[in-house]
């Protein structure tokens, strides 16, 4: 299958491990990502806080390009994924006229996590796994922006979504359903307030444990910034040693499908997770 | 919470009146369903119905100099809950664009400096954002690096980038030039004099 591909700024920079097990997983799962042409940032957070038309603009831009290609589009970032889905909303309502663009809406915006764990993907990944998950107690964990608002996102599950533990029993690993899937990890105030991110993401790291689980899966870049990059600073604010490792959810497809460079991405981690997967038995 | 007001309520309509055009704020009943499931409000002076509810009381100085707008994460779990479709995330977002016009001292200049310098790192790298160029730029535009350096905030930001950089997560370079920069140049130039209804 082919479609387009919309990765984002970030996949270019801080998130070059999730794009390179993007990458590497796609080709294991005969997708081809045909990266859009020229595309542009989405304008983030930074662009519906503090400019409406620009936040609209700049998405608005990258639809049409897609649009262009005549394929379905697949976003493994959150926020861009939002992004463009508020802009097609737009675009298809009285605010279309003044985006500089035209847009018929042929095309739909898919999510990473969405697009992968469809029935037909499933059904498709459960033979080529040959190093099942086995022990991984784990809790999937979405973040905001895949899902909410429903309004934008059109998702029916926005409150408890399903679809990564569906994945990950795929794998062969043992998911734990907990109530803050959907909580918010702090975003995009990690720079100017840190000190909010340790506030939430603590309480992330507690409940998790409390759980059993022994790491965490996430779909989104940010998510794993946010629980991944500070957890040696929150351990040392809260007087604890927490140790919980964050995966991208396409880095445990490749660990199951046994891709050769999977040791690779997990280096980009702050938080080594090897030694949580050689305890159960895995070897680099 | 409301304790903190400074003057006697005075009802005024113009603010309400303007929000309506975005949603529909007046619907709002305050069941604070909102308040409720917000993860923020630790870091909040006013809860997120609060601020609705001054919004329809016309408190514009309230609302457009209040801490929440600008730590709201727009999660959008209000905006999802909301039992009467309010957008609430949606008039945080339309506080922070109408205080920033209206010249409204932002309460989290931090907050306010990084989103104006992200969108600066948009423009100015040609489309696309440069991770590198906006952190730098951020650090330069916040100042107080001596105290920084002294309260040892610097070192630990040096020390977060050293880490990324040697994953290669961090590359002092810039993204790659886009050729629709003109279209680029376009879009930012008309939405700086757009005005909103």
């Amino acid at each position: 299958m082919k479609v387009s591909y919309y990765p984002g700024c970030s996949l270019e920079g801080t998130a070059i491990d999730y794009a390179a097990s993007i990458g590497g997983v796609s080709r294991h799962l005969d997708l081809e990502l045909a990266e859009l042409e020229d595309w542009n940032c989405c304008g983030a957070t930074a662009a519906h806080s503090t400019n409406h038309q620009l936040s609209l603009a700049l998405p608005a831009r990258n639809l049409a390009i897609a649009e262009a290609a005549g394929r379905d589009v697949v976003v493994p970032c959150a926020l861009c994924f939002n992004r463009l889905k508020v802009a097609e909303k737009a675009l298809q309502g009285p605010e279309g006229a003044h985006l500089g663009v035209s847009y018929q809406g042929g095309i739909k915006i898919w999510d990473l996590l969405d697009y992968l764990s469809q029935d037909a993907y499933l059904k498709d990944l459960a033979p080529k796994v040959v190093k099942p998950l086995t022990g991984l107690k784990a809790v999937g964990y979405y973040g905001c922006m895949v899902a909410r608002p429903p309004a934008v996102t059109d998702k029916k599950d926005a409150e408890n979504p399903q679809n990564l533990e569906r994945l990950l029993k795929v794998l062969g690993a043992e998911p734990i359903d907990w109530s803050f899937k959907t909580d918010c990890c702090g975003a995009g105030l990690a720079v100017a307030r840190p000190d909010i991110i340790d506030t939430l993401v603590q309480r992330l790291y507690e409940r998790a444990l409390r759980t059993g689980a022994e790491c965490l899966v996430v779909s989104c870049q940010m998510c794993q910034a946010n629980l991944d990059m500070p957890q040696k600073r929150i351990s040392k604010a809260f007087g604890k040693d927490y140790y919980l490792p964050v995966f991208y959810f396409t880095e445990l497809i490749g660990l199951a499908l046994g891709h050769p460079e999977v040791k690779k991405w997990l280096a980009g981690h702050l938080v080594d997770p090897l030694p949580l997967l050689e305890k159960l038995g895995f070897r680099f | 919470m409301f304790s903190t007001l400074k003057a006697p309520l005075e009802p005024s309509l113009s603010l309400a009146e303007r929000l309506a055009a975005l949603t529909s704020v007046s619907a709002c009943y305050q069941c604070k369903k909102c308040s409720g499931g917000c993860p923020l409000t630790f870091a909040m002076d006013f809860y997120p119905d609060q601020v609705i509810r001054l919004a329809l009381l016309g408190q514009e100085d309230q609302v457009l100099g209040c801490r929440t707008i600008w730590v709201c994460s727009s999660c959008e779990t209000c905006t999802t809950r909301c039992p009467n479709q309010i957008d609430i995330a949606g008039v945080m977002d339309w506080l922070k664009e109408e205080a920033l016009r209206r010249g409204f001292a932002s309460p989290q200049p931090g907050v306010t400096r990084f989103h104006q310098t992200f969108l600066d790192t948009v423009r100015l790298a040609g489309g696309r954002l440069s991770e590198p160029l906006l952190l730098g730029l951020y650090q330069l535009r916040s100042g107080g690096t001596i105290a920084k350096l002294k309260s040892g905030a610097l070192t630990a930001d040096l020390r977060m980038a050293w880490e990324l950089a040697r994953r290669r997560r961090l590359v002092p370079r810039l993204p790659h030039r886009l050729k629709g920069v003109k279209e680029i140049k376009d879009i930012f130039a008309n939405a700086a004099k757009q005005e909103k209804p």
